[in-house]
């Protein structure tokens, strides 16, 4: 199984970023392949026009990702009480068109992690809500970590034993979904 | 006079002319009511009584964004449930009118659905065959079948209603 982390941050020591590949560990303790996607910045605004062929090169880059992957775990922070806009107009573009999007029936899930107290709650639901939107298959996951700054360690992982253990369970929940679909199938 | 089930419909096997049937829905949305078809679908009629598929991922909508939405998990889950079902268990008559109770398979879940309409008794049809016409209609709560999406308006009301009207209209030619 190939899992494709998104961070929704594009800050170098972003805790999202971080707790991602905390939780691409635990992808390759199960024996499979994690890739954190890095080419978020490089996406062009959402435009139409742009819709040319297969569209934008980094555009093709990121749509080619999601399709390689089985799953994917997206990690965001909140800006103003919402989704960060680089990370909304990736998944614009990627739901583009719809009947040939990647996210289609994509497994997915949303953690976050947050300076503040609440740990992207609000941006972890809305992004909830345009995933599912697109006709991506969104997992039930929920891990909030408020006060990332103080609650993560230098290489993402929660120090609280109960958000180790929610970690955990994410993306075990999220790993799980493909292999449902595999015997509905 | 109400009749039983062996009388309420003719007997032999029968099966839809899909092109001059239609199998939609209706739902109130915000101000007004929307409106959507399935395009691949059958129904038939024989001695192990009516019954009838539709394709969820056929639904038939004005916006292919829409479309795309439908089928997914928050509303048919095309994928994992491509085909929504229904089979009557009892048929009554009166006159022209009729009332169907049968079960409703949608989205792996299976509920009892009461449907009332109208049968046109069996004619023969220009292509040298037999048919008779059903309109039936039935209301089901959407949520009952986990499909729980909504959007809020600005006053709070939900968007979409819960309650989804099934219109169905269905041509059924004898089969020899």
């Amino acid at each position: 199984m190939r899992v494709l982390g998104i961070s929704g941050s594009l800050r170098r020591d972003s805790h999202n970023t971080k707790l991602l590949r905390a939780a691409g560990e635990l992808v390759e303790q199960h024996g499979d392949q994690f890739e954190l996607f890095d080419g978020l910045k490089a996406i062009p605004p959402y435009d139409e026009d742009d819709e040319i062929g297969y569209g934008p090169r980094p555009v093709i880059r990121l749509k080619r990702a999601i399709a390689k992957a089985d799953a994917v775990l997206f990690a965001t922070p909140e800006y103003n009480s919402s989704i960060p806009g680089v990370l909304k107009n990736a998944v614009d573009w990627a739901s583009r068109p719809p009947a040939a999007s990647p996210l289609r029936n994509k497994p997915v899930a949303v953690i976050g992690a947050s300076t503040g107290m609440f740990g992207a709650v609000w941006a972890q639901a809305e992004l909830r809500k345009v995933l599912a939107a697109t006709g991506a298959r969104v997992s039930e996951v929920e891990l909030a970590i408020g006060h990332a700054h103080e609650h993560l360690d230098h290489a993402g992982h929660p120090l609280d034993p109960a958000q180790a253990e929610a970690l955990r369970d994410s993306v075990a929940m999220l790993m799980a979904e493909p292999q449902k679909l595999n015997v509905a199938a | 006079m109400t009749q039983v089930t062996q009388q309420a419909l003719p007997t032999g096997s029968w099966s839809a002319d899909r092109i001059h049937s239609n199998v939609g829905f209706a739902v109130k949305y915000i101000a007004g009511t929307f409106l959507g078809t399935f395009s691949e679908f059958d129904a038939r009629l024989s001695d192990d009584g009516l019954s009838g598929t539709a394709e969820v991922a056929s639904v038939q909508v004005k916006d292919p964004n829409l479309a795309t939405h439908l089928q997914s998990p928050d509303f048919f889950d095309a994928e994992r449930f491509p085909q929504l079902s229904f089979a009557a268990k009892e048929v009554s008559r009166s006159g022209d009118g009729l009332t169907i109770a049968g079960e409703l398979t949608l989205k792996g879940r299976t509920e009892p659905v009461e449907i009332v309409g109208h049968i046109s008794d069996p004619a023969p049809d220009p292509y040298g065959g037999e048919r008779f016409g059903l309109q039936l209609e039935a209301t089901v709560d959407r949520t009952k079948f986990g499909l729980n999406w909504n959007n809020p308006l600005p006053s709070g009301d939900a968007a979409l209603a819960n309650e989804v009207t099934i219109i169905v209209d269905l041509q059924l030619v004898k089969q020899p």
